[in-house]
Order: C-alpha cells, then structure tokens, then sequence
C-alpha cells in the first residue's frame, strides 16, 4: 500500500469515526464502574429495547424571556417533540426542577400543557426557581407533591429500579450550598433499609449531590451523607439538574450524571464570571439544549444514558 | 436618629474615612444606601450605615435572587426578578449578615452604626 493509500485509509477511517460521533448522539454503557462509549445512537436503540427506558428532562425555566433565550416555553416544546418522536416510547419521565422560572401559576400552567403533551407520566422534583411563590412552594406541592413527603421527596419502584426523587433546595444557608436536611435523610436511610442490594438505585433531585463547583455553589453540602446510606448497593445512578450542561462522574459503583436545561445554557464552571445565563449565537442555541433518554437493561446492572440536543 | 447633615459631615472630615465621605455624600444627596446584585455578587459586599438608614438592593441579574438574613435577623425579600428592589431601614446597631436563599454563596453584610 503507497503512503498516500495509507493516508487516504486512515482519512477514511477518521471520517467513518466521526460519522459515528457527530449529529447523532453518545451512548454511555457503565459496566463494573468504567464508562465507555458504544456508539451511535442506533445501537443505543437496539439496547433500548431489552430493558427500561426512561426520559431525565430539567431545567425549563418557563417563564424566562431574557436574551439568552426569549422563548423558553417554544424549546421546552421542542424538546417534548423530540420524546415524542423517539423511536421507542419511554416508560415515564423525570424532571429534575425548575419546571417554572418564578414559580407562577401561568408558567406552571404553560409547562404542563406542554409537558402533557408527551403523555407519559412524569415524576417531578422541585427546583429553586419553583418554589419562590409568597408561599413558598405551596402551588409546587400542590400541584406536583401531594404523595410526597415534607418538601416533596418521594419513592417509587419501576422495573425493579428503585427510584428516590429528593429535594435540595429547601432552607439553603448562607454561603453554603444545596442541602437535604437532617429530616429528609432520615427519611432516605429508612427508605432504602431492608432493599436488597441489587436493586439498581436511581436518585433524582435538582442540584448535583457531588460537588461539581464549590465557588458556583454546585453542590449538595449533606450528599456524602445521602450517598453513604447506600453503600450496599451495586448500582446507583444520580441523575440532576440545575447547572444546564451535560457532566458525567463515576466513582464506583456510583454513577453522577446531569442533564442539559431545555431552555438556557450556562457556562463550564471557571469559564465565566458568574453561573448565570450563557448569550451564545442562535444558531448555536439548540446545541446546548436538549433531554436524557436512560436505559437498564435487566439483571445486567447496565445503565445507558443518552443525552440529545434538541438540534446536531 | 438622623444627625443634622452639616455635623455629619464634619465627622467624616475627622474620621478622614473615604467610605464614610462615600456613605455621607450619599445621604447628603437624599438617596437611601445601596447593594446591586451582579454577576452572582453583592456589591459593595460590605456597607456600613448609620441607624435608621434604608438600604436597597437591586438585582440587575437575568436570573431571580432573594435577600434572607443569618437567624432572620431582617425580614427576607420576596424572590426579585431582573430590576426588582427590596428596602429595608436597619434602626438597630449591628452587623447584618445576609445571602441569596436561591444561591446561598453569595453572601454580604450590613454594619449598622449608632
């Protein structure tokens, strides 16, 4: 083979290689802790079909009409079209809060007309943003957390998956950061008691329980605590919201994961002076927008995460 | 509570204090004291008042921010969008420490001075 036959192989090879990353989405497959890639979205796909799948979505702000998007109920919509148009429907769906972005009725109203329109069931827990009303939270627990507990956490088990949707936004201290409470975590420790040890874990909540930025105040200062009480199990997934872009961590059998917003994206910590709605050229916005498609395959331990923008 | 001006002034002078000269021009000037909210900060993070002195503050931020005050010590702030204000007239001597209750690390502090 000439040098050039060698060159154009390998610029064959990179093509088909990007090919299969670029516009189509990345399936991550976590077995025994060690992430890797599998692919495009065709096989993630294929995988959807032997086991749950569920839909993670976050951070939708309605309400927002500031220049980093004017129309945050128009994305959110489009977002909702995008998981209706999923070759597969999924089981349910979670929302990982600020579901509103002043806690209005109207906005809630505008968020659920549109949100219905998936009709899956969705499981919801509180954002900041959604619990600034003169009562703060009243129409949040009204509306979504009559089942749940104290600020509105709650349980529930789907395909042998337990799930455990908490709140961290409650009683925030100064200078601190998100935070469960000494209630709520007992309330987690009794949960979990007597749960076998291979029940695949799933906990959802709206901050990340790890630490992604301490001077951005992305964290969950009792999150160690949380995580500590289900050491036994095999399988935990943390999936959040709150910092609108994608991050991964996996620190054994824990896998911590967060998902875009539907409606504005924010910086990389360190990237800018503040956390605060990142302006990006329009045609770039529906990149940095987007929702989670998660699947387990049963008896496996496999959890695949997919996340998709709402455009390339 | 409120001094004449003239003997105000005459204390900054002595005192030589530029943020003290600061804190009485404005009040020479009829406006309350005030804290802008920018960028995820409080600013000035620290300012120092006489009693009886109404502060503001301003969110100039695209995202909600609300004032919550260490063991409530001042009442908190409804939840102030883009432009939004809250007031408050400290009366009693003291060091007021206060946050965002959305984003707790920002955080500042009022000094009260008889």
């Amino acid at each position: 083979m000439s040098e050039i036959d060698q060159r154009d192989g390998v610029n064959r090879r990179k093509v088909l290689e990007c090919m299969t990353w670029c516009g189509t989405g990345v399936l991550w497959t976590i077995a025994g802790g060690v992430p890797h890639s599998l692919g495009i979205m065709g096989e993630a796909q294929a995988a959807e079909s032997r086991g749950l799948t569920f839909l993670q979505i976050s951070d939708s702000h309605v309400g927002f009409d500031k220049p980093a998007n004017p129309n945050a109920l128009g994305t959110l919509e489009e977002a909702i079209a995008k998981v209706n148009g999923l070759p597969q429907k999924p089981a349910f769906m979670l929302h990982t809060g600020d579901i509103s972005h002043l806690s209005k009725e109207k906005e809630f109203d505008d968020a659920d007309h549109i949100i219905s329109q998936s009709r899956l069931d969705v499981h919801y827990v509180p954002g900041e943003h959604d619990l600034i009303d003169a009562d703060q939270g009243k129409i949040y627990r009204e509306r979504y957390g009559k089942a749940a507990k104290g600020a509105g956490w709650y349980s529930f088990d789907a395909n042998g998956v337990h799930f455990i949707g908490l709140v961290n936004v409650v009683d925030l201290k100064a200078g601190g950061l998100g935070n469960l409470g000494n209630e709520q975590l007992e309330w987690l420790e009794n949960d979990v008691k007597g749960r076998s040890a291979s029940t695949p874990i799933v906990l959802f909540a709206h901050i990340p329980l790890w630490t992604v930025s301490q001077e951005w105040g992305w964290g969950t200062q009792d999150g160690a605590q949380a995580l500590s009480y289900l050491k036994k199990f095999g399988s935990i997934t943390v999936l959040n919201g709150h910092i609108h872009q994608v991050m991964q961590k996996v620190e054994g059998n824990v896998t911590f994961h967060t998902a875009r917003s539907t409606a504005f994206p924010q910086p990389a910590p360190g990237t800018a002076p503040s956390p605060g709605p990142m302006k990006v050229p329009d045609d770039q916005l529906r990149k940095m927008l987007g929702i989670a498609n998660v699947t387990f395959k049963q008896n496996e331990q496999r959890l695949a995460i997919i996340d998709s923008p709402l455009q390339g | 509570m409120w001094r004449p001006i003239i003997t105000s002034s005459a204390l900054g002078a002595v005192v030589g204090s530029v943020l003290a000269a600061g804190v009485l021009l404005a009040r020479a000037e009829g406006t309350p004291n005030t804290v802008t909210i920018d960028n995820f900060f409080f600013t000035p993070g620290t300012i120092t008042v006489k009693a009886g002195t109404t502060v503001t503050w301003t969110n100039k931020d695209d995202i909600p921010h609300g004032i919550g005050s260490a063991n409530n010590a001042f009442p908190k702030s409804k939840a102030l969008d883009t432009d939004n204000s809250y007031s408050f007239t400290f009366a009693t001597p003291g060091t007021y420490q206060y946050f965002c209750y959305l984003h707790p690390k920002m955080v500042g502090s009022i000094v009260v001075e008889q």
